[in-house]
């Protein structure tokens, strides 16, 4: 499983990479590898405000439905709309595959994500 | 393997598969009997075969399909009973089949007879007050039951139950259910013996509970032994509770959901009353209540009145309509059919062999894959393919698969979600010793061979019409209807 | 009888359900239903009849099923919903193959082929007939479908309002408000006009930008061809989606909902192949544009290949579904009516390209001799203006006569006659609904007006 340095974990698998005050979100290895091939992303509406923990959209694989939750606050400002007709980039390489972009409102709760080691530690357990 | 050809594909311009009698009216030109601009140009593109053409086509159609007829379908949750031909007899009869919805109620006392009859026998059978034929599946009785539970609280002034609690073990179509009835739905974690877990049930039970849905046997196929306990829970918070009688056929004549507690049951004639599943539907899901919620039944309901059977829809409380008409119709005739072929201790010897079977099947393979639960089943158990997983990366769905190489039908995979690699298998009543004992055979040389040539059983089916099928190129490139080539 | 097997549908003999207990581990049957406590243990045989041998149940079913009037023997007149059309024969005799009837629900496509390559062909006709883009695999009945096409434009829009026109069949009215209740969805209704269709005034001043959903029916609930054109053009002038219900045969004459901008089509597909059963088990079709696929209740078939490279289908997009998707799915929805898809599926085959106008013709000119030939008997007044298809609506107008009477009548004349409007709608007192299927001959019309002329 591959856990990428210098991004922000969260408890619901989604990774966030932060640039110039915008986040990109999107679900990491492990998420992906449970869920199995993703045949479908139902992306966001650009212009939505949202508040940590609400839906960011869903990712279907044949089997299961899964939920993304952002889990920083703001305004969804771009949507990864290549997803829509490749949503097997997911699978390829689910760090690139950022889902949405949130122009943060509260950049602390970034400090409320796990880094990488204590991510990998949360997996660990996860089973 | 051959690629099947659609029908569109056999069709040629002019070639006709029907005779209609020549018009015996003067006519007219469409359009001076309708306004131009309401006329479709051209015709629709339907195909143009011949009868025997058709014939044919649906004929290879059905060599394609496996059907409890053809055989052994152990379906857990599913009860894949055999369906008798009378019931089918009955039910194409004239007087059944072309009676309109809409005739005299003296026309069609035939009807509501089956109809009234019926409900009286599920009534004593569930222990249950009166019962509404209207729900024309399980889900749809389920739907149903959660509208009256709705509405019994508010007709007492309750509006703060907003809650469902179903079991982790539960069928998808409950907590779907709850939702289109317009409810939350909190999910009740089970215990290590799979049952509902009694403390989880207790701290949830709060006045925000408007019900709980309760399989019983539950989908793991155990009797849920202290249902006397929740029962009370549930009633003391000042919920009800919901009868989901997707397992009903286990205890047919041994014991009945009335007396255990519950306010509300859905049966589903097609699976305990032996009426064909029909490659998903028909279905019927009948809903019985207690004496107190006979006022919120969904709109009409049959009664007997001076002699005679009919239609009542003066039914201030009642939720209203959700269906067309009285349900359906004909599938009530088989279920009624069967019933009464079956006779009271029909149905209980019924129960006892689909019990039987289910725990012989069970105790012959607990010795080849990981029994989860190690405890007497009711009519169904689950066993897990989890240990063929980490040792030889053969999965519950490769085992399912390999089956149809052996000639079965595939048990239920995956479900329930709180068992890993969970294969659900239900024998049923009607299938004999022998048949269960090759059945047996095949599962005990899939499990070998998952150790001994594991690549057979992931790759498998071999023996079908068809090899595996890519689900995932199916969903992410819907191709939903067929094109003419352009 | 402890020598032999108690029931023909169970296979072990006494002796082998001796032996599989003993294998269990068990002495009695009783021992083996011990989780289940004693109280809670039926202690009495269950009070209901049988068992029945076979030939006894048979003349039971035959009596019960004698004492209903069939359409075999009496001449129908009466549709509102449900319409005696011919079947042809040979959709019982496919029907009846066990392969078919007795199979579950398509989750193994490998020995499924049979139930989802039909599907696949129906799919296909449904959006031939309506023109739009994708249809499932069938709902519980048309009512049903309508209701849970209002919940879908609801959930899309964000909306919790949705529009009905009166003209759409009561019964129809009455689930989807069922349905909406439940959801806390407000159905506000359109009332109907004198010519018999959708009042255009108070829709327009109705229709706010606060509603999901226009729902209408053609031909109505009266039998009345609405103007679906304006329909289409009103709804899209807002933020709603536009919900058209109409009738698969009328569809092989008259412009399919894809043509005036119907996002959604559904209705009852009794019509096609299926018998009149007192109402039950028939279908419902629900077809739509692309954009809303995956939004879509009820099971759908997809086209893949195997491993080798063959055609075949599967079940897809299930990720929408109760099994998968649990308290967050499009609905609740587990089976569809798939033997009744099939009957259609066989029926618009046998029909084909042909035969389908050929009937919808039959309909439309048989159903407007009866018109003519009705308004001839001097009882009857037109009812409304807008053109009709198979069923129209008439007044009467001789004040010694009621439709109540007039069905009681003919009756004894062996004729089904028509519905009676005045139980649904209180300003059409004496209005009658009358529905004349390509099975009507003119011997039949010709004998209904006389009898009523008589009258």
């Amino acid at each position: 499983m591959i856990i990428k340095e210098g991004l922000k974990y969260s408890k619901e698998h989604e990774w966030v990479r932060v640039e110039d005050g915008e986040a990109y979100v999107g679900i990491t290895d492990y998420a992906q590898n449970a869920l199995g091939d993703v045949v479908f992303v139902e992306l966001p509406e650009i212009g939505a405000g949202l508040n940590a923990g609400d839906s960011l959209g869903v990712v279907e694989s044949v089997k299961a439905a899964s939920d993304v939750y952002t889990p920083v606050a703001g305004t969804v400002i771009k949507v990864n709309q290549e997803l829509t007709e490749n949503p097997g980039k997911i699978n390829e390489s689910p760090y690139e595959a950022w889902i949405a972009v949130i122009k943060l409102s509260d950049p602390s709760q970034l400090d409320e994500l796990m880094d990488e080691k204590e991510y990998k530690e949360f997996c660990s357990k996860e089973g | 393997m051959e690629d099947r050809v659609l029908i569109f594909e056999k069709s040629k311009p002019g070639r006709i598969a029907y005779s209609l009698p020549a018009c015996d009216v003067p006519q007219k030109e469409l359009d001076q009997l309708v306004p131009a601009e309401y006329l479709r140009d051209g015709t629709p593109d339907l195909p143009e075969v011949s009868e025997v053409d058709a014939v044919r086509h649906f004929v290879g159609l059905s060599r394609l399909n496996y059907g409890v007829d053809t055989g052994f379908y152990p379906l857990g949750s599913c009860t894949m009973k055999y369906n008798p031909k009378v019931n089918e007899d009955a039910a194409s009869l004239k007087g059944f089949t072309s009676v309109h919805p809409y005739q005299p109620e003296d026309t069609v006392q035939g009807c509501l007879e089956i109809i009234y009859r019926l409900g009286e026998m599920l009534s004593e059978i569930t222990g249950m007050e009166k019962f509404s034929m209207q729900p024309a599946a399980g889900a749809h009785g389920e739907l149903t039951g959660l509208m009256i539970i709705k509405a019994y609280h508010k007709s007492k002034g309750d509006l703060k139950r907003r809650k469902i609690l179903v079991p982790d073990s539960s069928h998808g179509t409950n907590p779907a259910s709850a939702s289109l009835a317009g409810f939350e739905v909190q999910h009740v974690k089970s215990d290590a013996d799979g049952n509902v877990d009694m403390d989880a049930l207790k701290a949830a039970a709060g006045d925000d509970v408007a019900g709980l849905m309760l399989t019983n046997p539950n989908t793991l196929g155990l009797f849920e032994k202290n249902i006397g306990e929740i029962a009370s829970a549930i009633h003391d918070a000042g919920g009800l509770l919901y009868y989901d009688g997707a397992n009903m056929n286990a205890i047919l004549g041994i014991s009945r959901p009335g007396d255990m507690g519950f306010d509300i049951v859905h049966l589903n004639l097609h699976k305990t009353f032996g009426t064909p599943h029909g490659g998903g539907g028909p279905g019927s899901g009948p809903i019985g209540v207690t004496r107190e919620l006979v006022p919120f039944l969904p709109l009409p309901v049959v009664e007997f009145k001076d002699g005679k059977y009919c239609l009542d829809y003066d039914r201030p409380l009642s939720i209203g309509r959700i269906k067309s008409f009285y349900g359906n119709f004909l599938v009530l005739v088989k279920a009624y059919t069967y019933i009464l072929s079956m006779g009271p201790e029909g149905l209980k010897k019924a129960a006892e062999t689909a019990v039987i079977n289910a725990n012989y099947v069970m105790e012959k393979l607990k010795e080849y894959y990981v029994l989860p639960y190690q405890r007497t089943c009711m009519h169904e158990f689950v066993i897990s393919a989890q240990k063929q997983k980490e040792e030889h990366g053969v999965t519950a769905l490769d085992v399912a698969k390999r089956l149809m190489d052996y000639g079965f039908h595939p048990p239920t995979v995956y479900f329930p979600l709180i068992a890993k690699e969970a294969l659900m298998i239900e024998p049923t009543e009607t299938e004999s010793k022998e048949t269960l004992d090759k059945f047996i055979d095949a599962m005990i040389n899939i499990a070998k061979e998952a150790a001994s040539n594991p690549e057979i059983v992931k790759k498998s089916p071999h023996n079908t019409p068809i090899g595996r099928l890519d689900e995932i190129k199916a969903a992410r490139e819907p191709v939903l209807r067929w094109e003419r080539d352009k | 009888m402890e020598h032999t097997s108690p029931s023909r549908y169970i296979s072990n003999t006494p002796g082998q359900g001796k032996t599989m207990l003993e294998e269990v581990g068990k002495k009695s049957v009783e021992e083996i239903f011990d989780d289940i406590p004693a109280s809670v243990r039926l202690k009495e045989k269950l009070d209901i009849p049988g068992p029945m041998p076979e030939m006894e149940l048979v003349r039971h079913m035959e009596v019960l099923a004698a004492k209903n009037v069939n359409t075999g023997e009496y001449a129908c007149f009466l549709g509102a919903g449900a319409y005696d059309h011919y079947v042809p024969g040979i959709i019982k005799h496919m029907l009846g193959r066990g392969e078919f009837y007795t199979a579950y629900t398509p989750y193994q496509p490998e020995i499924s082929q049979g139930t989802l390559q039909a599907i696949f062909e129906y799919q296909t006709m449904i959006c031939e007939l309506t023109g739009m883009d994708v249809s499932n695999a069938s709902m519980y009945d048309g009512a049903t479908a309508a209701a849970e096409a209002i919940l879908l434009a609801c959930n899309l829009k964000k909306k919790k309002k949705a529009l009905v026109s009166r003209s759409i069949h009561p019964e129809t009215r009455e689930v989807i408000r069922t349905y909406a209740a439940y959801n806390d969805i407000e159905i506000m209704e359109v009332s109907f006009s004198e010519e018999g269709i959708t009042d255009e005034k108070d829709l327009e001043g109705k229709f706010t930008n606060d509603f999901a959903a226009l729902i209408v029916q053609s031909p109505n609930f009266f039998g009345s061809i609405e103007d679906m054109d304006n329909m289409g053009r009103i709804t899209k002038a807002r933020d709603a989606l536009f919900i058209a219900v109409v009738d698969p045969v009328s569809l092989a004459i008259l412009k399919p909902p894809a043509e005036y901008g119907a996002d959604i089509a559904v209705g009852e597909g009794q019509s096609l192949g299926n018998s009149l059963s007192f109402g039950g088990p028939y279908l419902g079709f629900f077809a739509a544009t692309r954009e809303l696929a995956r939004r879509m209740p009820g099971r759908i078939v997809g086209q893949t290949t195997d491993t080798s490279g063959n055609r075949g289908f599967v079940l897809t997009l299930q990720a929408r579904e109760q099994h998968i998707r649990r308290e967050k799915a499009t609905s609740n929805i587990c089976t569809n009516q798939a033997l009744n898809a099939l009957a259609a599926t066989i029926h618009l085959v046998v029909m084909g390209r042909r035969g389908l106008r050929d009937v919808a013709n039959l309909c439309i000119q048989k159903t407007h001799y009866a018109y003519e030939t009705l308004l001839g008997t001097g009882k009857f007044a037109p009812a409304f203006q807008a053109p009709f298809f198979k069923e129209f609506t008439l007044c009467v107008k001789d004040g010694n006569l009621s439709v109540s009477e007039i069905n009681r009548r003919l009756l004894e004349e062996k004729i089904i006659g028509g519905y009676e409007l005045g139980k649904k709608y209180e300003n059409l007192k004496n209005a009658w609904l009358v529905a004349v299927t390509e099975k009507r001959t003119k011997e039949e019309i010709d004998r209904l007006a006389e009898t009523i002329r008589n009258m």
